[in-house]
């Protein structure tokens, strides 16, 4: 069993790649309105996403547990363009992914797959698709081991 | 239940632990189909053939559980094999093991599993692996060649 300590180290952060601010935003809303209280960063596109994740490479008591959210049409560096430079990077491939996107389309969901995400959502403004992405998200933290931190 | 219903694959040698993940579904009334292989080596045989499951309609599973100890092939070289093929690289997988070893987790996760579980960890009786896979079939897309009759 985890001492509280290193619990309060191993809480999930969610890292959303979302250009949209409006979007951003509604999600950040919906899970202050459920009381889930996940650290959530944006970031915009998918060159800032790998900037960032490579910048939080772990030091000493900071856990690698980024739940990351994506976003699929974005300037600069799309979705699928930003998956595919995520899983041939030896120290990031084993991040968490879940694509979160208005693209009901065949073809994004295969790309994306292709690239091993581990779930394909719709985005939605429906409360209730909202309240079922956060009780997807909250189940997911509670039943599931984090990718532990790569040996330095 | 429709034939858009949760197809489940679970790589699970021990018997008893299989049953134990079955109960756990029917607990909460969720009757997904179930096909149980015991090693990685008869996983993959199943998923590279043509039909699969108890009705023999279906190509492919929507999830596959995956214990990582199992004889003949474990769960890390069923997964190289899995990642490995055009066709199946974009299965979604969960491991589900006893084992709480960094190596394990990290061989895991290099390999993009959805999830890695601990069996202790589920939740009394996998009751919180079982509330994962139901928001799955609630609100995942899955990839869209996953349940298709042949």
């Amino acid at each position: 069993m985890w001492p509280e300590e290193m619990r309060s180290n191993t809480q999930m952060h969610i890292l959303l790649v979302e250009d949209d601010a409006v979007d951003a935003e509604a999600l950040q809303r919906a899970f202050r309105q459920h009381n889930f209280a996940v650290p959530v960063t944006v970031v915009k596109n998918g060159r800032e996403a790998l900037a960032f994740l490579r910048e939080k490479r772990p030091t000493h008591g900071v856990a690698q547990r980024y739940l990351i959210l994506l976003d699929l049409n974005m300037p600069q560096m799309n979705g699928i363009e930003f998956l595919t430079a995520l899983r041939h990077d030896e120290q990031l491939k084993q991040h968490i992914v879940f694509v979160l996107t208005t693209s009901n389309r065949d073809e994004d969901k295969e790309a994306a797959y292709e690239q091993q995400i581990a779930g394909y959502l719709l985005k939605s403004s429906s409360t209730n698709e909202f309240e079922q992405l956060i009780t997807l998200l909250k189940t997911y933290e509670q039943t599931i081991e984090f990718p532990p931190e790569p040996v330095l | 239940m429709n034939e858009d219903t949760l197809h489940i694959l679970l790589v699970e040698d021990d018997d008893v632990d299989a049953e134990a993940v079955v109960r756990a579904f029917k607990k909460e009334q969720l009757n997904y189909p179930f096909t149980i292989v015991t090693n990685g080596l008869e996983a993959l045989t199943l998923l590279r053939g043509e039909n699969w499951g108890a009705s023999g309609r279906y190509a492919r599973p929507h999830i596959i559980l995956l214990d990582l100890n199992m004889p003949r092939m474990n769960g890390i070289e069923f997964l190289q094999e899995l990642r490995a093929d055009e066709r199946l690289k974009d299965s979604i997988v969960f491991v589900l093991t006893t084992s709480n070893r960094d190596e394990d987790k990290w061989a895991a996760y290099g390999k993009q599993v959805a999830g890695y579980i601990l069996k202790t960890r589920a939740g009394k009786d996998f009751a919180d692996m079982v509330t994962l896979v139901k928001c799955y079939e609630t609100i995942v897309e899955f990839p869209p060649n996953k349940g298709k009759r042949l």
